[in-house]
């Protein structure tokens, strides 16, 4: 058992600090909510930044350990987060980087490293949620395209995005699970309409994408046809990885304004609130210390996340409500303001236990997976 | 960084492992409930044989010159084996206490209001004076009550919830072991999603606990190990009494294992000033 970092790591570690300290400053004021086209540019810019300095590929080509303190760094230094490179960085690029052929990797990595691109996901559908290999949307083969028509939900960036990484039915009588097939779709294609959803918070921050007869070239497909299942669960793999180190980071920074608030407005007198804190306080320290693990079982299993990513997002998720609610009771009425810091935190913070495999399904993955227990009948 | 197990630790608490399963199995497990109150002196001798009380003296003096890592992992195999004694007061009695590193003398420590074993110990350290006797819900654990609350010690408090860890490790075993060989309604119960998400449960708190108990071991910081001692009492209470519903009736009786887990946790949770004096700390380190 040893939490210290090598010299290189450490060495890595001071010469990020120092960059972020010296880029951080020029960069412009963070666009508002509703500004698409601003965010779009803000999020690709600071990649560019990244790229030109060498950080582009951290989420890709660093040892986890790297990736660590990368995520820890930015996050501590109030760097802007990965926004709309998200699903680009993390979910298709990666599923690309490990399943595409040579001339796919040049043709899409690239641009996305050097913040050119922005891809959006889609995946569920309206009637694809938590069982998502039952989706419908259909491709058919004509000639050298696929003609694809169907409708994808809860597509964040859709509205802005270059690229779908796609999963579409291509073949309707085999078992549900081995008649996928993982496409990348331009979204400027004819046939692609994009409708905003509005969230609870308020804020459209996905979207419903309508497919009406798109031609997507089979070229590009990653992976055999329907042999997208598998494809898709190197990408799931990733999401359930290190995606939530800096969101730690955050949270613990969260956690100690919110003592010093209740501090100032006399809500720290109260000992079943100060002792909340102070649970959450061990909560945040474990969940650290949870990454740090799963991270070294990543190092020492060749960069591979594995299924104790199930274990830290159920925990996580709740920890993470527990965290604003715990907010709300320190803000008193003002909780109640959306204009107070935490309180639209508190309403994302919903999405939390629902947003990538809900934490019901989390839990059968645990039980199945990882405890043996059977499959329900 | 190297969060795992080293293989010498790795070694050390399979050594453990082993030789428990060996001395002190079911069938012994059940002799010490049915004699209540008494120690089985030949296992603590050997306990001390294989190093579990010198584990962290110097090789100097005779001890093993291990350090918090691997003494978290052998108590977290006590735990797991729901070993009777007073455990934490012998070890960290191993510098000071003639004869409490081989195992040849059992030594009882006062640890908040409660003093455990302190009729069976050859040595009572400091404070137990007026200690009263109480009728303790542990069959496993005899308790006397003491007027003046005992500091707490972080070690002391470090090493009871790597017990508390072995605990929640057990549970979770125990209750998915039952919920896969239980059949009712022609399947066995862990197919059902309600007894799924209970074991996945028991599973998230031990795993959730375990890198909190490992790293204060690492890091020896106080705040560490007070996170460490409330994640590790809430995966042991919580776990078995989880595991104590996934045995149904079975785990309301007396003859099955689970309720000794149960009550040995709650036994231990209220080591160290309990839980509160753990969530004040961390408080005041946030605004520190």
């Amino acid at each position: 058992m040893d939490l210290s970092y090598t010299p290189e790591e450490e060495d890595f570690r001071a010469r990020l600090r120092e960059w972020l300290a010296k880029v951080l400053p020029t960069l412009g004021p963070k666009p508002s909510p509703d500004d698409w086209p601003g965010r779009r540019a803000y999020d690709l810019g600071w990649q560019r930044m990244l790229y030109d300095a060498g950080y582009a590929d951290v989420h890709w080509d660093a040892s986890p350990t790297t990736r660590l303190i990368f995520l820890e760094e930015t996050e501590q230094a109030g760097a802007p987060y990965v926004g709309a490179n998200f699903v680009g960085l993390l979910h298709a690029g990666p599923t690309i980087a490990a399943e595409g052929t040579p001339e796919q990797r040049e043709r899409w990595l690239p641009a996305v490293l050097r913040g050119e691109e922005v891809w959006c996901q889609g995946f569920s559908e309206p009637d694809a949620g938590s069982d998502l290999a039952s989706l419908r949307t259909r491709a058919r083969r004509d000639g050298d395209d696929y003609v694809v028509t169907g409708s994808k939900i809860w597509t964040s960036h859709a509205e802005v995005a270059d690229w779908c990484e796609l999963l579409v039915r291509t073949d309707s009588s085999a078992p549900k699970h081995r008649g996928i097939s993982w496409l990348a779709m331009p979204m400027d294609a004819p046939g692609v309409t994009v409708r905003p959803l509005r969230t609870l918070a308020g804020s459209a921050e996905f979207a419903e994408v309508f497919l009406d007869e798109v031609r997507v070239p089979v070229a590009n497909r990653v992976g055999d046809e329907n042999d997208g299942w598998r494809v898709t669960m190197v990408t799931l793999s990733f999401e359930r990885g290190t995606a939530f180190v800096g969101e730690v980071v955050a949270c613990r920074r969260v956690l100690g304004e919110l003592a010093c608030a209740a501090r100032e407005n006399g809500r720290w007198d109260d000992p079943a609130l100060r002792r909340r804190l102070g649970r959450l306080n061990a909560e945040f320290r474990a969940l650290w210390r949870l990454t740090q693990w799963n991270v070294s079982e990543a190092e020492a299993s060749g960069g591979v996340p594995g299924v104790g990513g199930s274990v830290f997002k159920l925990r996580y998720s709740h920890a993470r409500q527990e965290l604003y609610d715990a907010a709300a009771d320190v803000l008193g009425p003002d909780g109640l303001d959306l204009d107070r810091p935490w309180v639209l935190d508190r309403l994302s913070s919903l999405s939390y236990t629902i947003a990538a495999g809900t934490s019901q399904i989390q839990r059968n993955i645990v039980a199945e997976r990882i405890l043996g227990l059977p499959k329900g009948r | 960084m190297r969060f795992q197990l080293t293989d010498e630790q790795r070694a050390v608490r399979d050594g453990m492992r082993e030789l428990l399963a060996r001395r002190f199995d079911g069938e012994a497990l059940r002799a010490a409930v049915a004699a209540p109150g008494r120690l089985d002196r030949s296992l603590w001798r050997e306990l001390g044989a294989a190093g579990f009380f010198a584990l962290r003296l110097p090789e100097a003096d005779g001890g093993v010159g291990l350090g918090l890592p691997e003494a978290v992992l052998v108590f977290e195999e006590a735990g797991r084996a729901l070993l009777p004694g007073p455990l934490v007061a012998t070890h960290l009695a191993a510098a000071d206490v003639p004869g409490a590193a081989t195992g040849e003398r059992v030594v009882a420590a006062p640890d908040g209001r409660l003093v455990e074993w302190l009729a069976e110990a050859d040595v009572v350290r400091r404070g137990a004076e007026g200690a009263v006797p109480l009728r303790s819900a542990d069959p496993l654990t005899p308790l006397h009550r003491v007027p003046a609350p005992a500091r707490p010690d972080p070690v002391a408090v470090l090493l009871t919830a790597a017990e508390q860890l072995g605990t929640a490790t057990r549970a979770c075993e125990l209750a998915v072991q039952h919920a896969r060989t239980r059949e009712q309604f022609g399947q066995p119960i862990g197919a059902f999603q309600a007894i799924k998400h209970l074991c996945a449960g028991l599973l998230v708190r031990a795993e959730v606990a375990r890198a909190a108990v490992y790293a204060a071991a690492v890091t020896a910081d106080r705040t560490d190990i007070a996170a460490a001692r409330l994640l590790a009492d809430e995966a042991a209470v919580q776990g078995a009494r989880d595991c104590l519903q996934v045995h149904g009736g079975m785990g309301f009786t007396w003859e099955s294992e689970v309720h000794l887990h149960l009550k040995r946790a709650w036994v231990r949770a209220q080591r160290g000033g309990g839980g509160t004096e753990s969530e004040e700390l961390l408080a005041a380190e946030l605004v520190a």
